[in-house]
C-alpha cells in the first residue's frame, strides 16, 4: 500500500523505513513533511474515514432534528472537526440556544486531545509551527491513533496526521450533509447500528495497539478509573482521568 | 423546520459554531504547546508513552459497560476480525452488521 523506498526529491531525506532498528524513536533523524506523507496518511485512513462517515450521517440527522440547516451542520463539521462535541451539542441545542453550556460542555469534552496532542511531541516538535498547529486542526481520534501507530512503527512522516485527518474531514463534512438532508427519513439510526460505529473503530485500534503485557497495568488503570468516572462525573472527563490514571501508573512502573 | 432554507445560516448559530470551532482548536494544540515549552523528562515520556491504548481504552469502556449483551457479543467479533486480518474495513463491517443482528435476537 506504500511505497516507502522510494527516494523523494522533494525533502531530500530517506523517509524512515529502515527506522525501527535504529533503536530509538527519538534519533537525529528529521521528520519528513512531504507530499507522500500527506498520500500514506490519506490512504491509510480511507477505510476509517468510512466508518467516520457513519457517524457524521448520525451527526447530520441529529442536528437536522434540532433545527439546524444543512449549511449550519455542515459549518460545524468542517470547522469544529470533533465529533462527540458536536453530537453533545446538538443534544444540548434549545430554543434559545444555551450558549455558555455548549461551550463549555465542548471544551471539556475535546479537553483529551491536549492529552493526545502532547503523545505527538516526540516528532511534531520537529516540525515547523505552521506545519505543527496546522495539522493539528485536521486531528480526530481515529487519524490520531493511525498517526501514532505510524510513528511507533518506526515511520518519520510527518505529513501523516495531515493526509489522514484530510481523509477523516472529507467524509466527516460530507457525510453530515447526506445526514441533514436525508434526516427526515433516515429515523433512529441506532436501527442501522451506526451508533456502535464509534466502539467498533476504537475496539479494532485496541486490537492493534496492545503490546501485550506491558500494556495490561496502564489499561486495567484506564479502564477502571474511566468506568467509575463516567458514573460520578458529567461530560466526558473520564477519558481525561483514564488517561491520566494510565500515565500515574506508568511513571510509578518507569521509576521502579 | 422544513420551510428554513437548507442553506440558511443563522448569525447566532454561526457564533456558536466559531466559538465551539475556536475552543477545539485551542484544546487539539494545547498539549503540544505546553511540551513544546518545557523540558520532557524520560518519566514524561514513559508517560505520554501509554497514552494511545490509555485513551482508546477510556473511551470504550463506559461505552460497552452501557451497552448489553448486543454490544458485547459485536465487540467480541470486532477484537477477533482484527486480529485476525488487521483490516479496519473488515472489523467496522463485523462490528455493525453483527450489533444490528444481535439486537434482533436477544
Amino acid at each position: 500500500m506504500e511505497n516507502e523506498t522510494e527516494t523523494n526529491a522533494s525533502d531530500g531525506d530517506a523517509t524512515g523505513d529502515a527506522t525501527g532498528v535504529s533503536g530509538s524513536t527519538d534519533g537525529a533523524e528529521p521528520v519528513t513533511f512531504s507530499w507522500r506523507g500527506i498520500r500514506a496518511g490519506l490512504v491509510t485512513c480511507v477505510p476509517v474515514a468510512f466508518g467516520v462517515a457513519g457517524y457524521g450521517v448520525a451527526f447530520g440527522v441529529l442536528a437536522n432534528q434540532v433545527g439546524l440547516s444543512v449549511a449550519e451542520a455542515a459549518l460545524m463539521s468542517a470547522l469544529v472537526v470533533a465529533g462527540a462535541s458536536q453530537i453533545v451539542a446538538v443534544e444540548l441545542w434549545a430554543d434559545p440556544i444555551p450558549i455558555a453550556a455548549i461551550v463549555v460542555t465542548t471544551f471539556a469534552i475535546n479537553l483529551r486531545y491536549s492529552l493526545m496532542g502532547a503523545a505527538l511531541q516526540p516528532w511534531f516538535k520537529r516540525l515547523s509551527a505552521s506545519k505543527a498547529y496546522g495539522s493539528l486542526f485536521f486531528m480526530a481520534d481515529e487519524n490520531w491513533a493511525l498517526t501514532m501507530r505510524d510513528f511507533r512503527a518506526g515511520n518519520r512522516r510527518g505529513a501523516f496526521l495531515l493526509g489522514s485527518g484530510i481523509a477523516i474531514w472529507t467524509f466527516w463534512v460530507a457525510s453530515t450533509v447526506v445526514g441533514a438532508l436525508a434526516g427526515e427519513t433516515i429515523g433512529d439510526p441506532a436501527q442501522y447500528g451506526v451508533d456502535f460505529v464509534l466502539a467498533a473503530v476504537f475496539l479494532a485500534l485496541a486490537a492493534e495497539l496492545w503490546e501485550g503485557r506491558s500494556s495490561l497495568a496502564p489499561w486495567m488503570a484506564s479502564l477502571g478509573t474511566a468506568v467509575i468516572a463516567a458514573e460520578a462525573l458529567p461530560g466526558r472527563w473520564y477519558i481525561l482521568l483514564g488517561g491520566l490514571a494510565a500515565a500515574v501508573v506508568e511513571v510509578i512502573r518507569h521509576d521502579r | 423546520m422544513i420551510g428554513d432554507g437548507a442553506l440558511s445560516l443563522e448569525p447566532i448559530v454561526v457564533a456558536v459554531v466559531l466559538a465551539m470551532a475556536v475552543v477545539t482548536y485551542a484544546t487539539k494544540t494545547g498539549g503540544l504547546w505546553l511540551l513544546n515549552r518545557i523540558e520532557a523528562s524520560e518519566r514524561l515520556e514513559a508517560a505520554l508513552s501509554v497514552l494511545p491504548g490509555a485513551i482508546v481504552i477510556a473511551v470504550l469502556g463506559p461505552e460497552l459497560a452501557a451497552g448489553g449483551p448486543a454490544e458485547w457479543g459485536a465487540g467480541v467479533l470486532v477484537v477477533a476480525v482484527m486480529w485476525r486480518t488487521e483490516s479496519i474495513l473488515l472489523a467496522l463491517c463485523t462490528g455493525v452488521v453483527s450489533v444490528v443482528l444481535l439486537r434482533g435476537l436477544l
